[in-house]
């Protein structure tokens, strides 16, 4: 299918209730992208608990297959599967994170990270799934080791956001993380050697042609060489990094600015995300979902990517996350301040 | 004498006669229910016995409703230029707002410019709801938007 031949439509496969508040966040199972493994999600809301969400096989529907709840004691403002689907981390406003264990289709909590002086608002997981990164209110960034016997210790906190940190991520390949902040800015973290401490090795700010407002969520797209930032400035940006040189070990190689995306919203961007065929979703206070691709005519500009295609009110509400399926079909899923999941399928016109 | 209020004396203005609600709103056939701009006015401050109304924090100028768009502005005046219940009063307005409110409405809040020493921090801070769904959490904060609140429901 050829995106930009146009004709393409973002169908709504099922609104999917439960939660009694906004749904701030949602994860996809990476472990149920193959064909044969039912597809799951996990969502975390203001009503202080999780969800877990399953595709029957057979009717191709979803249901709501565990509520994970009496944990957190406040929001749950987002969660993380660990790299084997094995592990589920959940930050909350109330100053943990916990992580539950899949045992036989039973959540269980089998650890509580505490720490940070007040909301955690992020929490991610590194590629080998030996890390895991938290942030939050109190400007600080962690890292934690996972060690034998479901046991997570802080490695370092580190310090340099002036403000709440929104977001953590790590590359989707190597062992470098970043974070973006209310202080308008995305810091990125790197260590030299494995033992090492890590370090704010780049910040991309507005004298870099960065961001002038929250920067609230970033994503990368597959091979990990460029990564989109979305802000309350109302713009997306594109920057792109050297991995090549990175992944040889010659040492940091820095993120360029690679174009700004601005003129499609007219209020805050909450969340973006880069599907594996290069698809970048953004979901925002205006209620829609907009998709965008890379544009094929290779200008003399450069790099620039436009509007594929804008579905207006995808929610009553604010789209608080958009996270595309990793499998094979092009599935998306939206959480929203009207406490509803919606599942779509991007598919062409009959 | 030393006072602990940020403002201690404020200047208290008459309240507006209002006989009938609604009057001064923008009228629109096509919403069931207009939006009440007035309905904001019987806030309390959050430092004294007055509404926001009575202390000229809010005007009826100052509140720009509209329903077709679902949209709702509102401007506030602080009492002093430091004054820091700047965001407290930002947080009484959202909440009295987002409770009034049909939940389709956007709703951008700030204080008037030139009127408040940190003018973009309170701004920015009172438009992030990721912030202002935190500080719904707190109990005593929550406390304390919904004691200034109380009269404006009565």
């Amino acid at each position: 299918m050829e995106l930009l031949d146009g004709n393409l439509e973002l169908k709504e496969i099922q609104k999917l209730q439960g939660h009694t508040d906004r749904v701030w966040s949602l994860a996809w199972n990476p472990a149920t992208a193959a064909a044969d493994v039912p597809k799951v999600f996990a969502s975390c809301s203001g009503d202080k608990t999780v969800r877990i969400w399953e595709e029957s096989p057979s009717t191709r529907s979803w249901d709501c297959k565990a509520v994970l709840e009496e944990t957190h004691t406040r929001t749950v403002r987002s969660c993380a599967w660990s790299p084997s689907g094995r592990l589920l981390a959940t930050a909350s406003f109330d100053a943990t994170t916990a992580i539950w264990e899949n045992v036989g289709g039973d959540f269980e909590c089998v650890s509580t990270l505490e720490g940070h002086e007040n909301e955690v608002k992020s929490v991610s997981w590194n590629a080998s799934g030996s890390l895991l990164a938290t942030c939050g209110r109190d400007k600080t960034v962690w890292i934690w080791e996972v060690m034998p016997g479901n046991e997570f210790e802080c490695i370092q906190v580190l310090q340099g956001h002036t403000q709440d940190v929104k977001m953590v991520e790590w590359h989707p390949t190597m062992d470098i993380l970043f974070s973006c902040s209310y202080d308008n800015t995305v810091k990125v973290w790197w260590s030299d050697d494995a033992d090492g401490d890590w370090s704010c090795v780049q910040t991309l700010g507005e004298s870099s042609n960065g961001h002038s407002s929250t920067v609230w969520s970033l994503a990368f797209n597959a091979k990990g060489d460029k990564l989109v930032t979305c802000s309350d400035d109302l713009t997306m940006k594109i920057w792109e990094a050297d991995i090549i040189r990175m992944q040889s070990g010659d040492g940091y190689a820095p993120w360029n600015h690679l174009c700004t995306l601005s003129g499609y919203h007219d209020r805050t961007i909450f969340s973006v995300h880069w599907s594996r065929e290069g698809i970048i979703a953004s979901g925002a206070a205006d209620d829609a979902v907009r998709l965008f691709v890379e544009s094929k005519d290779g200008s003399m500009n450069g790099s620039s990517y436009q509007l594929l295609l804008k579905k207006e009110k995808a929610h009553d509400m604010d789209v608080n996350s958009v996270q595309w399926c990793p499998g094979e079909k092009r599935l998306l899923a939206s959480a929203s301040d009207d406490g509803t999941i919606k599942i779509w399928e991007l598919g062409t016109l009959p | 004498m030393v006072s602990g209020l940020i403002n201690a004396n404020p200047i208290v203005y008459e309240k507006k006669e209002r006989r009938v609600r609604n009057e001064a709103a923008v009228p629109d056939e096509y919403a069931v229910e207009p939006i009440d701009q007035l309905e904001i006015f019987d806030i309390l401050d959050p430092e004294h016995p007055y509404s926001l109304e009575e202390l000229k924090v809010i005007t009826e100028d100052a509140i720009e409703v509209d329903n077709e768009r679902s949209y709702v502005r509102v401007t506030f005046t602080p009492t002093v230029e430091h004054c820091s219940m700047a965001t407290v009063i930002g947080l009484c307005l959202r909440v009295k707002l987002m409770r009034s409110l049909p939940s389709r409405y956007k709703m951008d809040i700030r204080v008037a410019p030139g009127t408040h020493a940190t003018e973009a921090a309170v701004n920015k801070q009172l438009n992030d709801k990721e912030r202002v769904a935190a500080a719904l959490e707190n109990p005593n904060l929550l406390d304390m938007v919904d004691e200034c609140l109380a009269p404006s429901y009565a």
